[in-house]
């Protein structure tokens, strides 16, 4: 019993303290969406144990090297402010490291005291850190705010600050798709499903080729994928944004319509049948043109695997820890298969994530737990009050699952004690199908383990 | 990366880097610097040098004060094991947001630590401070003072803002927290025990990572030595209060505990000794040095030492031999937090067969580099506070075989097409002792002599 310190009753006030957090803090998610800028050098302003941790926990994720420097901050720094160290920083970085693009984000530590990212960027362009023809992004990433999703998220609409530009009378024929808070295994799954439909996209960030590299015997400090500078700036001249997740990509989006008069439509991520449906339809419309056969089969395949297998996922009850776009369309996917997600948390914080769990729970009939900023800790004490057959989130939830012999689904961030989500994703009708497969696996290998053996069943 | 890149690189770090030479007289390295700004270090900062070193105490409560990210950064992330309690094993945090940044986190962190003392009753509380406290100027002492008197039990603010210093500032500002448990007897009213322990040793700077403090205290008990407290590997609050009793303190690890021993030896009169656990020379030494320390009143322990000592080589050398005739000749890299680790590791190479060719660490010495220089072979390089480009441009130079360093360099070997040895917190079997010393074998030999490197030959 490794938290045999948590017992069914309420009796620890919830408002002073979080215990066993599900969340981490903004910079990771800015560090991550960074990585999905080609030849970008991501960079922390602030102490130096927060780049090491943001790494390290990347690393641990994607089992790939996670490059970033950081303003290494000293006393000194934290009294007379960070000018120095973020001006020292940019100038170190172009000369040493040349990349084309350098994406700082703050940390609490830089935002109490004060830095403004805007006017020191601006010195040191004044003063000759960057070179001509390079790229600074910024994005303010204060810890005690949010979460990594908000990072992600400030970083995202961070490259449309700064790079976006509409240069064209017309726009042209290429849909705009910010991914999400997904794995790189996602993100080259949508870019798949886009060029399959024959739709031109720029999808931004996308950290596929980056965190999911081949093993070449070759270090490269900054790998071949990752969206580039002039896709970026060409964003201003697309059609329309197709932003997925409205916590993680909506900032950038509208911030893209404002800036350079590009419509856009926000949707909950494609994972499951019916988000996948919403996706591909919104894509075939914005972009006029019909959807393939090609992916009317793939949608055709999850669907008969959701028949065929449908008594297996009847009533089965779900807990859920993770980040609120991941869980809305979780939900609508468990749902939508008859199952019950009864105890939901997410770190995150923010009103609008329970608002849009509604629509799939009240379908439910049934009351269910959910708290929206909540953490582990909470969610196992429900578990002990009414035990669920499954349990979805990262790896931290293996205490859980562990203590009270549930079978855990590893979904969201951070993953580090498996692998996988770095190259298949969960997102469209084939993620659907893993998904699906890797939840039947983990309930029937169960009912095989369970049963009796006079109802030990060979075919199932 | 440019050959160009590589240039400015070792140009800027020009005096962090050199290589030995025939005559092998050392030459100065600088080292014990800051970091530049922009550099992409492996190094960390001092809340993380606090949080490794304090975080083996199992009865204790570990409370992080400050945002939820460096809670969720560090949640049982060492692999430290514990024989008994596990409270330490979950993550609790103030989860500081906006508003205790404008107000002030003090009252929430007094209602946090009174709730978890109620319902967990641990033993000792210890309150890390992170960067944004040292800027929002919480008195955290005056809440530790407050709580302690109130629930009666040591509640002990760890100074460990991650801006005030390096992670060698973390293990000193760790150990002054552990000094203030040392000789107290946990009730006001009762003196602490004054008794001298005939026989009993401290071991400093061991945290039982994959149970390596239960070989290694098998060892001194089968040496009739007894183990008074292990800091702070599987400790408990009452062992670390009664260390002042102990003879003789033994201090491995270079940086973390050399300052609480020299502070023990003056308090309490407890000589200490240097060791290292690592490698086969070293663990033998480490026994008969504490043999020597108590010749005096138990004249036969030296021979009972030797007779244990010449029973474990006797059993473990033949084992050593197959993977030795493997790995025979193979080149070694090796990037360690600390250099006194460097020390035994090449060492032990040495029995293996193995060479060392490069050799760095984040935070050595003077006298840890000058040390490292008498015991490398010519032509060796010896990095300080090295990166990423940096080790992968040496190791292929030399053509190692092998990398031995933590989480962040595992995946850089990995693309390299290079073996990997974790010898830092991920470390899943335990590497100390004689027993250690097959493990290590074994799992060297596991990576060297895969065949998974027949299908991706590397190239420089």
């Amino acid at each position: 019993m490794l938290l045999r310190h948590t017992s069914a009753e309420t009796t620890v006030e919830r408002e002073a303290l979080t215990i066993n957090p599900a969340k981490t803090c903004q910079p990771i998610g800015a560090m991550y969406a960074a990585l999905g800028v080609h030849n970008c050098m991501p960079h922390s302003h602030g102490s130096q144990g927060c780049c090491s941790y943001h790494r390290s926990m990347l690393t641990r994720h994607y089992k790939e090297p996670v490059m970033a420097a950081t303003s290494c901050f000293t006393e000194g720094a934290s009294v007379f402010g960070g000018q120095a160290n973020l001006l020292e920083a940019l100038g170190n970085i172009f000369t040493i490291y040349n990349p084309d693009v350098v994406a700082v984000h703050t940390t609490c530590l830089s935002e109490t005291i004060g830095d403004d990212l805007k006017q020191m960027t601006a010195k040191a362009i004044e003063s000759g850190k960057v070179p001509e023809g390079k790229t600074v992004l910024l994005a303010n990433t204060p810890s005690y705010a949010g979460s990594h999703v908000t990072g992600f998220s400030t970083m995202v609409k961070g490259m449309v600050d700064a790079l976006a530009v509409s240069t064209e009378a017309h726009k042209l024929d290429v849909i705009n798709i910010i991914p999400g808070y997904v794995e790189p295994s996602d993100m080259e799954e949508i870019k798949r499903l886009a060029s399959a439909a024959g739709v031109k996209t720029i999808l931004f960030p996308d950290t596929s080729n980056v965190l999911n590299g081949p093993m070449t015997g070759k270090f490269r400090m900054y790998p071949s994928g990752g969206v580039t500078v002039a896709e970026l700036r060409a964003t201003g001249d697309s059609r329309a944004t197709l932003a997925l997740g409205p916590a993680a990509s909506s900032a950038a989006a509208k911030a893209l319509d404002i800036k350079c008069h590009v419509p856009c439509e926000i949707l909950e991520l494609p994972i499951g049948l019916g988000a996948t449906d919403r996706f591909i339809d919104s894509l075939r419309r914005l972009a006029g043109v019909s959807v393939p056969e090609s992916i009317n089969r793939e949608r055709g395949q999850l669907l008969d695997v959701m028949t065929d297998m449908h008594q297996y996922t009847y009533g089965r009850k779900v807990a859920l820890a993770g980040d609120p776009d991941h869980l809305v369309a979780l939900v609508d996917f468990l749902v939508s298969m008859d199952m019950q997600p009864i105890h939901i948390v997410s770190g995150t914080p923010g009103k609008s994530a329970e608002q849009r769990l509604r629509p799939s729970l009240d379908k439910l009939g049934r009351p269910v737990n959910v708290k929206i900023p909540g953490d582990l800790f909470q969610l196992h004490q429900w578990i002990k009050q009414e035990p669920v057959d499954l349990i979805i989130g990262g790896t931290h939830c293996k205490y859980i699952a562990r203590d009270e012999d549930i079978p855990l689904l590893r979904f969201g961030f951070p993953i580090i004690d498996r692998v996988g989500h770095q190259y298949f994703p969960t997102v469209g009708y084939k993620g659907g199908l893993r998904l699906l497969e890797k939840i039947l696996g983990l309930l029937m290998d169960r009912q095989d383990r369970d049963a009796p053996e006079e109802r030990f069943e060979l075919v199932m | 990366m440019s050959d160009n890149t590589l240039d400015n690189l070792l140009e800027d770090r020009k005096g962090q880097v050199l290589e030995t030479t025939l005559d092998g007289a050392p030459a100065a390295i600088r080292c014990e610097t800051r970091s530049a700004a922009g550099s992409v270090s492996q190094r960390a900062c001092v809340f993380c040098g606090s949080r490794v070193v304090l975080y083996p105490i199992a009865d204790a409560l570990h409370l992080v004060h400050g945002p939820a990210g460096c809670a969720a950064y560090t949640w049982d992330i060492r692999g430290a094991l514990s024989s008994g309690p596990v409270l330490h094993r979950n993550s609790f945090t103030t989860d500081l947001r906006e508003t205790d940044v404008i107000y002030g986190g003090a009252a929430k962190l007094e209602r946090a630590l009174r709730e978890l003392i109620a319902v967990h009753g641990p033993k000792a509380a210890f309150v890390y401070s992170t960067c944004i406290v040292g800027l929002i100027g919480d008195d955290v002492d005056a809440v530790c003072r407050r709580v302690q008197d109130d629930c009666g039990i040591p509640v002990i603010p760890v100074d460990s803002e991650g801006f005030k210093g390096t992670k060698k500032d973390g293990y000193k500002a760790a150990c002054a927290a552990i000094g203030k448990l040392i000789g107290t007897s946990g009730d006001p009213a009762v003196p602490p025990a004054p008794a001298r322990s005939v026989s009993g040793i401290n071991i400093l700077g061991e945290f039982n990572l994959a149970g390596e403090a239960w070989l290694i205290r098998d060892c001194y008990k089968r040496m009739g030595v007894e183990v008074v407290a292990t800091l702070t590997g599987d400790a408990r609050v009452d062992t670390v209060r009664r260390a002042h009793t102990a003879r003789f303190n033994v201090v491995q690890c270079s940086g973390s505990m050399l300052g609480l021993a020299a502070v023990m030896e003056e308090k309490y009169g407890q000589p200490y000794r240097r060791v290292s656990y690592f490698g086969l020379e070293d663990m033998a030494q480490a026994l008969y040095d504490v043999a020597d320390l108590f010749a005096g009143e138990d004249p036969d322990m030296p021979a009972r030492a030797a007779a244990l000592v010449a029973e474990e080589m006797a059993r473990v050398m033949p084992l050593l031999e197959p993977f030795r005739r493997d790995l025979e000749g193979a080149r070694a890299a090796i990037y360690v937090g600390g250099a006194f680790k460097a020390h035994s590791l090449i060492k032990a190479l040495r029995h293996l067969g193995m060479r060392t060719v490069v050799v760095g660490s984040q935070t050595g010495n003077k006298e840890d580099y000058e040390r490292l220089q008498q015991l490398c072979d010519p032509s060796t390089i010896i990095l300080d506070d090295s990166n990423p480009v940096e080790l992968s441009r040496f190791v292929l130079e030399k053509q190692a075989d092998l990398l031995i360093g933590g989480v962040k360099e595992r995946p850089i070997a990995y693309k390299l097409g290079l073996a990997f040895c974790d010898h830092n917190h991920e470390r899943k079997i335990p590497l100390a002792g004689f027993e250690g010393m097959v493990n290590f074998a074994r799992e060297v030999h596991g990576s060297v002599t895969s065949p998974v490197w027949k299908f991706a030959r590397r190239r420089s």
